[in-house]
């Protein structure tokens, strides 16, 4: 145990249905920057919420300071020195600098309730001083650039003598100039015999910044690297883990030549650039990405429910102006959200409710009467094709397993009659039966003529159904990739960013 | 025989099951202790006297429950009833036509409407406020008009629609069970009613199935404008004058008469026969109360205690 501040060992952690960490070890050295790397859900998060208390593991072991502990609250890993800053900032933007420094941890005058308003001042100075950064600490923190804001949290974990400083995805939104000032300032922590566990996606960073990188693929450790003795090909190997890589059932696709749907140079909120790809009748697409990549923001623009600033959709070779979902939907473009019980599905309806809710306008006369008799007709006849399991259409949808749940949706979006379906992470939080009749579906669906967009962070699964493969990051579309190119190197070599060789384009 | 009684026990318990039946059987005790207390509460005078008072709240209601349904709030019904009603009797006084008078009314009324609705829906401001707002600007807009002087002198033509009685049921609880039944119809029978509890139950999930979420949300507040102009004018032609300040608090007794009634201010739960209901409670006990001689200061501290005590049933009744 000579010379670790922290060691995790064989930390296994479990949730309903899921094993999201098996079996993990991870050591850090005083001063050392760690890459944590692995693709979307290998369980990096989960480890590191283990770590801070967020969750108690099911087994295993940390030590810390060569003392085994077991946080409850992120807040006693805090006083124990141990702080995260998190990819989406906490703080609180209508406060100043000064008040978040110190949020929870106030300064009182000696013997008063009053605020020590001068010596946090003077704390905040000294700690802003040691970082190099100048920060205004009379505007509200929601004035501040997003760089600004991490210093600040950044400076918070100083303030509370930090000896290990968890980062997620600290440079996603940061400009060069300010990538360049964190590694600055992430070199001078390290030389004060600071850690750093840095989790990002960018490739380039991680080489640059860590001293070791630790690989998770599928919640365990599959093994380390030495920064600078490895190369980013083997990287990415390590991530995607090859013994796995050829496994796929190929689909037989009966996609025809039409291009039934066609984005062009579709750019819009939040970081949307430039998207162009088609859709051929009856062919599957696959858009893979890191999470974050643009990809249900890409699906957004198209179905007009985040307003596009630039480029065009069009449907069977006719340009199309989408303002709304309801437009969307009168095109016959249907959009299956990524998370259901937030976006796809209300709760405490039933079953039928939920899956006519698309449909009013084919079920509705003049007055606006619905016609109960061809909404049961039409609720039975999906519940029996997509083989819903479920004791009566009248019962409530928050009843039903997550698999069926999840198919209902589909039926929603089946009974539109769509001409292009996107999907967005059809299989998420569904178990491993459901999910394999999910794929049967979207197969038959694409067979009968129905083009689809499969957007998912499961490479497998894009692999096993996709036609052609369109891969995002940062906004952008990186790779077009036909299905006998794609494979889980070439796909994730265009996802990462600052990988070696960048595919080009091929269809 | 067996199996006759177990479909009977399985009808009693659906209706037991209800959402309403609760509340149901809460009025039905309360109505046995008035009685026992008050006898002439259940006297043909005190009933047709009670029933015209109900009705009056339960349209407004109706119309709040509408915007309650999908999370929002309409604090601006009770000023819309006094402006509704000064712009019908105005218009009467000066010698407009009686039904046309009526009918200017409305459309003032629903105009505030169509403002909270559009400010709500498409300029996103809180419901709360806008129609916080909107009560200031009927109210001042009443004081401007009138003075703060009763506008009297309103024509005996149309006096029988608060007056007047038809098979020896007022007018007032015919015209609400008109507004009842279509609004019961609406919520259960169209796709625009289906649309209310689901917008109540997950907006998100809604606007994404491609329903107009703004189109609706703004038509709920021109709905609930509607209705209160309608007990506006009612109220002109019960009194047989417009009063500066009719309608002062009904927002409250319409809010109050929906939670009671089962209606969830998160929107997505809540039914036109538990607003009834509701409705009926208020205006029972504040009857019973002045039957059985409680000072009016206790009437009004015991209804408050009545809504926070729905309130927290229903809280515990989700759990």
């Amino acid at each position: 145990m000579e010379n670790k501040i922290l060691v995790m060992k064989g930390i296994t952690k479990s949730f309903p249905g899921v094993l999201a960490l098996h079996n993990v070890d991870l050591e850090v050295k005083p001063g050392e920057v760690i890459g944590l790397m692995g693709e979307n859900g290998a369980g990096k998060s989960t480890l590191m919420k283990v770590l801070t208390g967020v969750y108690q593991p099911d087994s295993g072991t940390v030590t810390w300071g060569g003392k085994q502990v077991s946080f409850t609250t992120t807040r006693q890993a805090q006083v124990a020195g141990i702080s995260i800053i998190f990819q989406e900032l906490n703080n609180c933007p209508n406060l100043k600098p000064l008040d978040n420094l110190f949020l929870g941890r106030e300064l009182d005058r000696k013997n008063s309730p009053f605020l020590d308003l001068k010596t946090m001042k003077e704390k905040a100075i000294e700690v802003f001083k040691y970082l190099d950064v100048s920060v205004d600490m009379d505007t509200e923190v929601r004035n501040l650039s997003t760089a600004q804001q991490q210093m600040i949290e950044i400076a918070k974990a100083l303030l509370t003598n930090t000896s290990l400083l968890i980062m997620d995805e600290p440079t996603s939104s940061l400009s060069d100039r300010e990538v360049t000032k964190l590694f600055g300032v992430i070199r001078e922590l390290k030389s004060r015999g600071i850690s750093v566990i840095f989790i990002s996606h960018k490739l380039d960073e991680v080489f640059e910044i860590t001293d070791r990188i630790v690989v998770l693929r599928d919640g365990e450790n599959v093994g380390e690297l030495v920064t600078k003795n490895s190369t980013q090909q083997q990287l990415i190997t390590k991530m995607v883990g090859r013994e796995i890589s050829n496994f796929y059932t190929q689909r037989t696709s009966k996609a025809a030549d039409e291009v039934i749907f066609e984005v062009k140079n579709l750019s819009g909120p939040p970081y949307v650039e430039d998207v162009s790809f088609a859709v051929h009748k009856g062919e599957i697409v696959g858009l893979a990405g890191l999470i974050g990549a643009g990809r249900t923001e890409t699906a957004r623009l198209i179905i007009g429910a985040v307003k596009k600033t630039k480029g065009e959709v069009l449907l069977n070779g006719k340009l199309v102006e989408i303002r709304s979902p309801e437009e969307a939907v009168a095109h016959g473009i249907a959009y299956l959200p990524e998370d259901r019980k937030v976006q796809s599905l209300v709760l405490n309806m039933t079953v039928r409710d939920n899956l006519t809710m698309s449909i009013h306008k084919v079920l509705t006369n003049w007055f606006g009467i619905i016609n109960r008799t061809q909404e049961r007709e039409i609720t039975d006849k999906y519940i029996k094709s997509l083989d819903i399991k479920l004791t009566n259409r009248e019962q409530a949808i928050s009843s039903l397993s997550g698999g069926n749940q999840q198919k209902v949706v589909i039926a929603k979006w089946l009974a539109t009659v769509p001409r292009l379906l996107i999907l967005d992470e059809p299989t998420r939080g569904i178990d491993v039966h459901a999910k394999s009749e999910v794929h049967r579906i979207i197969a038959e669906l694409a067979d009968s003529g129905v083009s689809i967009v499969f957007i998912s962070s499961e490479l497998p699964e894009i692999l096993e159904l996709s036609d052609r493969v369109v891969v995002m990051r940062e906004g952008k579309v990186r790779t077009i990739l036909n299905r006998k190119d794609a494979t889980q190197e070439t796909i994730m070599n265009a996802a990462f960013s600052g990988s070696a060789n960048d595919v080009k384009e091929t269809a | 025989m067996g199996k006759k009684q177990a479909r009977g026990w399985s009808v009693v318990s659906t209706i037991v099951k209800q959402r309403e039946s609760a509340i149901f059987l809460a009025l039905l005790i309360m109505m046995a202790v008035i009685q026992i207390m008050a006898p002439n509460f259940l006297s043909g005078s005190n009933i047709y006297l009670v029933s015209r008072q109900i009705a009056l709240v339960a349209i407004v209601a109706i119309g709040e429950l509408f915007v309650i349904l999908t999370g929002g709030i309409d604090l601006s019904v009770g000023a819309i009833m006094g402006l509704a009603g000064v712009a019908s009797a105005g218009a009467m006084v000066a010698g407009v036509n009686p039904w046309l008078a009526i009918l200017f009314g409305m459309v003032v009324g629903v105009l505030i409407g169509v403002f909270n609705g559009w400010l709500v829906s498409y300029v996103l401001i809180p419901p709360f406020i806008v129609t916080l707002g909107a009560q200031e600007i009927a109210r001042g807009t009443i004081l401007i008009v009138t003075k703060g002087w009763p506008i009297t002198n309103i024509p005996k033509s149309i006096l029988f629609i608060a007056q007047g009685d038809l098979l020896r049921i007022p007018v007032p609880v015919w015209i609400m069970l008109v507004v009842a039944v279509i609004a019961q119809m609406v919520l259960t029978k169209t796709s625009f009613g289906r649309r209310i509890y689901a917008i109540g139950g997950n907006e998100t999930a809604t606007f994404l199935s491609g329903v107009n979420v703004k189109k609706i949300k703004f038509f709920l507040y021109v709905i609930a404008a509607f209705t209160a102009s309608i007990v506006g004018i009612i109220l002109v032609a019960r009194f047989e004058s417009a009063q500066a300040d009719a309608g002062t608090g009904w927002e409250m007794n319409a809010i109050a008469s929906a939670v009671i009634g089962g209606t969830s201010l998160a929107g997505g739960a809540g039914s036109v026969l538990g607003c009834l209901i509701g409705a009926c409670i208020i205006g029972i006990l504040a009857n019973g109360l002045v039957l059985m001689r409680v000072s009016s200061y206790w009437q009004t501290a015991i209804i408050g205690v009545v809504i926070v005590l729905a309130a927290v049933l229903d809280h515990f009744r989700k759990k």
